[in-house]
């Protein structure tokens, strides 16, 4: 009978990292649905890089109120997670804090967990009232109406409940202390806890606070559970994806757009003189796809693509940067990135239901994202500036321009103007490519 | 503009078996807009002035196609990067300084892996250095006690983070120089970028160059200075649209250092 609480706890264990780890493989699944990019270069600056924003947060600060906020959040929770580690080994082996004999340390490492978690308590709140009652504009776009705002604050509660627990069992527990209860050794410094929730307590029994202390002690690890099975369906999964993403983000200047490939392919042999125009196609081993230019769909994207829309964290800075929002475009590069998750996450749950994917008559450009909002970027990498965390909206941004304009001669007519002229003058306006030089005697 | 400007042709140069130090892609803009002519103009009388042997393509340069490439249009943009580079390589061209922040751009960063790698700059990189090297020198004080306000071209800034090379140009003018709430990083698009110079925007509450044009008047400047053609016609327009063409005049850097 003992042991059933360990047994308990093994198995809260396993199903909660479980069915995490399920969700992972999903993730990394649907990442891979992306066309292959190379990313393996220049390891030590991309290292660097990583180390730097996500680690460092140096792209976060910018902001100074939400980055030095935010700050506190990020180190809290990478802090704290140390005392998970105590609750892990505690919860399948029946001690209660292993680490007690650290002495010193102890206290020391206890002490500034209550800190950092009444920090974060504070910041939260902070948080909430940015987005709910100062209503801070980046926070009030169409695309966060619904579910993204819920999101966003159903995190915040989460971490307020959290934090709370973790006093609360601190608070009983130091009591426990106190009144040289069984088990309750002395260890551990409460700065916190012992004014903020010991008052609420004292008077409460040696049974009940034991009830207490193990419901807030149970309670949490529980929640760490939920909150961490949560992130999948989350824009907080950026607490795990910002470290790939800045990892993998473009090294190139950020106005290299790639050349396409199979386009040089076709241009060389265009013109090419010795190429026979009326030569029948190369037949090449295996039935190889006809290469589709640019992209209308999440497959049709890279996986590093498709890794920031799962990284993005629906901050909107990239969007309350973006000329043609600021201007009441309906451009915005953050729902650029919601949309590109939502529809793959629509395609990997059509794979789940199917085995593999059934044409749905559906597509990311159209369905999700109008012609409207890919046509109002001026390309000016206001969006990928600011991301705090490497994402790239524009590079979808433009590979959806060239599947308008290369599969469906979708552009808008005077863009078209523009085009036949550098075709036919080499200019975008219609001037004689022999008046050239003009200009040096006007 | 009366001034004789001396503008030595590649294929001349090549002829004559002489290879400029440097070639000066005019661009489709610099080329046939009749603002940025004038800016062309003024750049080709600092070379002139601090005697740099350049040329030009002429009738053989064609546009970069990165308007095409931006607006999607690769395959557009391939066949004229291609066209340019057999002109470029034939003649062996080493080095290209622009005036245009999109041409800079797409000769730099894309040109070279379809076959066409060049050191390629813009012109204020290439002011700011015949200057600090001595080549020319900035002579009087036109602009002492006028406000300058620089609007960084994205091709430029957040494209290349170049943000040093035009403000060290405007520094050695002795005019004041005041930044905008939004600069280098952060700074506003003019409106122009990614082909929409050539389309009318996508319905909304206002076009993007007001808005620019209002964070360059807060400044309260005599002169807007700019290192983009299309950025040039964006502001203009804009200070047209606020009424302020008599008090606040839109500027290249090559023009307010070529008048000094």
């Amino acid at each position: 009978m003992q042991y059933i609480p360990n047994i308990l706890f093994a198995v809260l264990l396993v199903a909660g990292v479980g069915y995490f780890s399920v969700n992972v493989r999903k993730l990394i699944r649907n990442i891979k649905l992306g066309i292959d990019v190379d990313r393996s270069d220049n390891k030590p600056l991309r290292l660097k890089n990583m180390l730097k924003i996500a680690l460092g947060q140096t792209k976060m600060v910018r902001r100074p109120i939400a980055g030095f906020l935010h700050v506190i959040v990020y180190v809290g929770f990478i802090i704290i997670n140390i005392e998970v580690l105590e609750i892990i080994i505690d919860g399948l082996f029946g001690t209660h804090r292993i680490f007690a004999p650290l002495g010193a340390v102890y206290d020391f490492l206890i002490a500034s967990f209550e800190v950092l978690a009444f920090l974060v308590l504070i910041t939260v709140i902070i948080f909430w009232i940015r987005r709910n009652v100062i209503k801070i504009k980046r926070f009030l776009s169409s695309e966060m109406e619904g579910w993204p705002k819920s999101d966003g604050n159903i995190i915040l509660y989460f971490e307020v409940v959290l934090m709370l627990l973790f006093l609360t069992m601190n608070a009983a527990d130091f009591q426990l202390q106190n009144l040289g209860a069984d088990h309750y050794v002395k260890a551990g410094s409460f700065p916190i806890s012992s004014w903020m929730i010991l008052p609420f307590i004292e008077n409460l029994s040696e049974s009940s606070l034991v009830l207490l202390e193990r419901t807030a002690w149970w309670l949490h690890i529980t929640g760490i559970l939920c909150f961490l099975n949560y992130l999948y369906f989350s824009k907080h999964l950026h607490i795990l994806l910002a470290f790939p993403n800045t990892y993998f983000a473009k090294l190139t200047p950020n106005g290299k757009f790639p050349n396409s490939e199979a386009v040089t392919k076709e241009v060389k042999l265009m013109m090419d003189p010795d190429a026979d125009p009326f030569a029948a196609p190369v037949e090449t081993e295996g039935t190889e796809e006809v290469a589709k230019f640019g992209a209308s769909d999440v497959t049709d994207l890279n996986w590093v693509q498709l890794l920031s829309a799962y990284t993005c964290t629906e901050c909107g800075r990239c969007t309350s940067e973006c000329p043609a929002n600021q201007t009441g475009k309906k451009l915005s590069p953050r729902k650029i990135m919601m949309d590109t998750r939502d529809r793959l996450e629509e395609v990997g749950k059509n794979i789940d239901a199917n085995g593999s994917f059934v044409a749905d008559g559906k597509q990311l450009l159209g369905d999700y994202i109008s012609n409207e909002e890919i046509w109002a970027c001026t390309t000016c990498n206001a969006c990928v500036e600011a991301c705090p965390v490497s994402i790239d909206p524009l590079s979808i941004i433009n590979e959806m321009r060239q599947y308008l304009v290369m599969e469906e001669s979708a552009a808008p007519s005077e863009l078209n103007n523009m085009m036949s002229n550098i075709e036919n003058n080499g200019a975008p306006w219609p001037y004689n490519q022999m008046d050239r030089l003009n200009w040096i005697n006007e | 503009m009366s001034e004789e400007l001396k503008v030595p042709i590649m294929a001349n140069c090549f002829a004559e078996g002489k290879q400029p130090e440097i070639l000066f892609w005019v661009g489709s803009a610099g080329s046939f807009d009749d603002r940025a002519k004038k800016i062309s103009r003024a750049f080709v009388k600092i070379l002139n002035k601090a005697n740099v042997e350049f040329a030009v393509l002429g009738t053989e340069e064609s546009c970069t196609g990165d308007i095409a490439k931006r607006a999607g249009n690769e395959f557009l943009f391939q066949m004229q990067a291609i066209t340019n580079i057999e002109v470029l390589n034939a003649y062996e061209v080493k080095r290209i300084v622009t005036c245009d922040p999109h041409s800079f751009n797409c000769l730099k960063n894309e040109y070279p892996e379809l076959g066409g790698a060049y050191d390629v700059i813009h012109h204020t990189q290439f002011i700011d250095e015949l200057i600090s090297s001595g080549r020319l020198i900035v002579e009087g004080n036109t602009y002492k006690g006028k406000k300058i306000t620089f609007h960084d071209p994205c091709y430029l800034g957040r494209a290349n983070n170049e943000y040093s090379s035009p403000r060290n140009v405007l520094a050695s003018t002795n005019a004041t120089i005041v930044e905008m709430k939004r600069s280098k990083q952060t700074a506003l698009c003019c409106g122009a970028g990614g082909a929409q110079m050539f389309k009318e925007p996508e319905k909304g509450t206002m076009d993007i160059n007001v808005l620019r044009t209002e964070d360059a008047l807060e400044t309260k400047p005599n002169i807007i200075a700019t290192g983009c053609p299309y950025c040039n016609t964006m502001l203009t327009d804009g200070v047209k649209f606020k009424n302020k063409e008599a008090e606040v005049s839109v500027l290249d850097i090559a023009e307010l250092i070529a008048n000094s």
